[in-house]
């Protein structure tokens, strides 16, 4: 008994007042125990969670991304285009004549130039965000609108760059950090740690996120309190931009390859994990910790879903299903 | 004056110059030819946009139409093709009809739980995707199988024209169906209670409800009646390109709604014309392709369609902004 009420004081910090939180980490375990009895003797080897944080990381930061643009009531549908051109341009850089010469000789060069190609792969993304934020904040397009033509226009420009085909054979220590081993955990899953505690600070601690939660929250009333809103909102899309960047590098370090059209369903489950997080997509409301543990909930269930050996359409039906369930669930709560 | 100032006017102007800048670089663009294949490429993305304007004139936004026409399209044709049945009425009822209560599942979301359109759609876009390919499979009816009926419907010409090379081009005469729709669309929105009471609720929901408006009536109608556009379009695609595809339509969920804000709908609802929405659909399915004809190339194609998109965007913005102040 007296384990249990130390217990508590401990979870209800962790968790905070936020309920929507308990219920996520409630439905997380519901769905591990499920898939842990439906699969008894594949689902809780160690190699299914080791394979979990190598996938898991690409996503979830596309979805802490897509988080982040929520935040202001807006929407950004072009992440997974600038992850792709983010790569893509990484590779046209190790494709260089003088580059790959010094890559092929390895050594420290191998080392400077994969610095350098991420880079440049961040560098792309930070422009490809800050376009999205101009032609929201300062053009006053609606978000849905405006990353749905940057989208078309950035996948454009990677289609233009590789000419369709995959970019193939990217050097081996930009390989690592989609594939390599740090400390025994997954080299891409410390990225992802990395970039959650960071947003997670910037969003709790700093300025930026005071802002960006009062804009969503109340957009004339941020105004009228003297909140630069529409410098806000370019910050917070430049964020989201330099975010799919790292999932494109990671995304590419994992699979050896870029491509103009990859990814393309990681869209839809960034925009479903977000809110399934309890991010409110009207603005105001989203933590990092809750798009986490939504994330973890989904790949335990599909991965739970492919030993049951279930099509991955069914599971694409499921993923929806499951959203449409939580919007449910979230309604009957918050009427009560 | 005010005629000239009209949204619908300043599309049809921009439209009409791109022609006319179109023809200069490859006068081909005003061959028979092509023109009637531009009237063809319109029909199934015009319907479904009729469906999507409706949408957004009430402030909503649907990105499940796309599945719920590739559902009925593919579920009627494979039921057809298991029944050994042929005819054309009976299938493009049973079409509808699956779009109607896939139209009404999201009505019901919408309304029931108060979730904005957006995600709910998207959610029901991947239900519906997911179910059919997982559950019926991905198999394409090819034209050796798709029903006689409904391939002999999709191929009737209004005029046919014999071409310089000796082809014989057609007017289709499934355009004549598109202007139908266009014009019930158009009755229904300027000339009924139904049709006020969407630009009332798009405009300002709670101000509808205030007067009268029966809101749950409003979204119920407007969801199943995309849905029923989007069921039919895609049976008469199925049927003017033989074939039945379980895959068809992934993307153009982006085209059909940056078509509809292109003439001149805004997101934000209580705005848009079927007039315009159809200056906007022939805009973009004219530049898509034209971009050939032009000798762009087509690694770029994506780009323009990018650029367009923002183009469009960006001035209703401007135009909008300017109303609110």
């Amino acid at each position: 008994m007296s384990a249990k009420a130390e217990e508590k004081p401990l979870l209800r910090r962790l968790l905070g007042s936020d309920a929507s939180i308990a219920q996520l980490a409630v439905i997380t375990l519901v769905i591990f125990v499920l898939m842990a009895a439906m699969n008894p003797d594949k689902f809780l080897r160690y190699y299914n969670f080791e394979s979990i944080t190598y996938i898991m990381p690409e996503l979830g930061i596309l979805c802490i991304a897509m988080m982040v643009a929520m935040l202001t009531g807006g929407i950004d549908l072009s992440i997974v285009a600038i992850a792709n051109l983010a790569a893509i341009t990484a590779g046209v850089y190790f494709r260089h004549p003088v580059v790959a010469e010094a890559l092929d000789a390895g050594g420290l060069a191998l080392v400077l130039h994969t610095a350098m190609g991420v880079t440049i792969a961040l560098l792309v993304g930070l422009a490809a965000g800050l376009v999205n934020g101009l032609l929201i904040s300062r053009l006053r397009i609606i978000p849905i609108l405006a990353t749905l033509g940057t989208g078309q226009i950035f996948s454009g420009l990677a289609l233009v760059l590789t000419g369709g085909p995959a970019i193939v054979g990217f050097p081996e220590t930009w390989n690592w950090i989609g594939t390599g081993k740090l400390l025994g955990v997954a080299a891409p899953f410390w990225v992802l740690i990395l970039v959650a505690a960071v947003v997670a600070i910037l969003l709790r601690r700093t300025h930026l996120g005071v802002n960006l939660m009062l804009i969503g929250t109340n957009a004339r009333a941020a105004v009228f309190a003297g909140i630069r809103s529409s410098r806000m909102i370019l910050y917070s899309y430049a964020l989201t931009g330099v975010m799919a960047a790292i999932a494109g590098i990671l995304l590419s370090g994992r699979t050896n390859s870029a491509k103009a059209d990859f990814g393309a369903s990681y869209l839809l489950q960034a925009v479903l994990i977000a809110v399934l997080g309890g991010t409110n997509p009207a603005g105001g409301k989203g933590r990092v910790l809750g798009v986490l543990l939504a994330l973890v909930a989904l790949m335990f269930l599909s991965s739970g879903m492919q030993m049951m050996r279930a099509s991955n359409f069914m599971i694409d039906a499921v993923w929806g299903a499951f959203l449409v369930l939580v919007i449910a669930i979230n309604y009957l709560r918050s009427s009560k | 004056m005010k005629r000239f100032q009209s949204t619908e006017a300043v599309i049809a102007l921009v439209l009409l110059t791109v022609m006319v800048l179109i023809g200069l670089v490859n006068p081909a663009f005003w061959g028979v030819a092509n023109l009637f294949s531009l009237a063809k490429a319109n029909v199934v993305i015009g319907i479904m946009a009729l469906g999507v304007l409706l949408i957004m004139i009430s402030g909503g936004i649907d990105v499940s139409f796309p599945a719920i026409s590739a559902a009925a399209l593919y579920i009627t044709v494979r039921t057809m093709v298991a029944l050994d049945y042929d005819g054309v009425l009976l299938p493009f009822i049973a079409a509808s009809v699956i779009g109607v209560l896939l139209g009404a599942f999201n009505a019901f979301i919408i309304d029931r739980f108060k979730m904005i359109p957006l995600i709910v759609t998207l959610g029901t876009a991947s239900i519906i995707r997911g179910l059919v390919l997982g559950l019926l499979g991905t198999s394409i009816v090819n034209i050796n199988k798709m029903p006689d009926a409904l391939i002999e419907f999709g191929k009737q010409d209004l005029t046919t024209v014999t071409a310089q090379n000796g082809a014989t081009v057609g007017l289709t005469a499934m355009i004549l169906v598109y202007l139908a729709i266009a014009l019930v669309i158009h009755v229904v929105l300027r000339h009924t209670m139904t049709g006020r009471s969407i630009y009332a609720y798009g405009d300002d929901m709670e101000s509808a409800r205030r007067a009268g408006v029966n809101t749950r009536r409003t979204i119920f109608f407007v969801y199943c009646t995309a849905g029923l556009l989007a069921g039919f379009a895609g049976l008469l695609h199925s049927s003017m390109i033989w074939q039945a595809n379980p895959r068809d339509f992934i993307g153009l969920e982006l085209d059909v709604i940056a078509a509809v804000v292109l003439g001149g709908a805004s997101i934000f609802g209580g705005r848009g014309s079927v007039l315009g929405t159809m200056i906007g659909v022939f805009t973009l399915v004219m530049v898509k392709n034209s971009l050939i004809l032009m000798k762009v190339d087509t690694t770029w194609q994506r780009v323009v369609v990018g650029v367009i998109i923002v183009a469009a965007t960006a001035i209703t913005a401007w135009r909008d902004r300017k109303k609110l102040a």
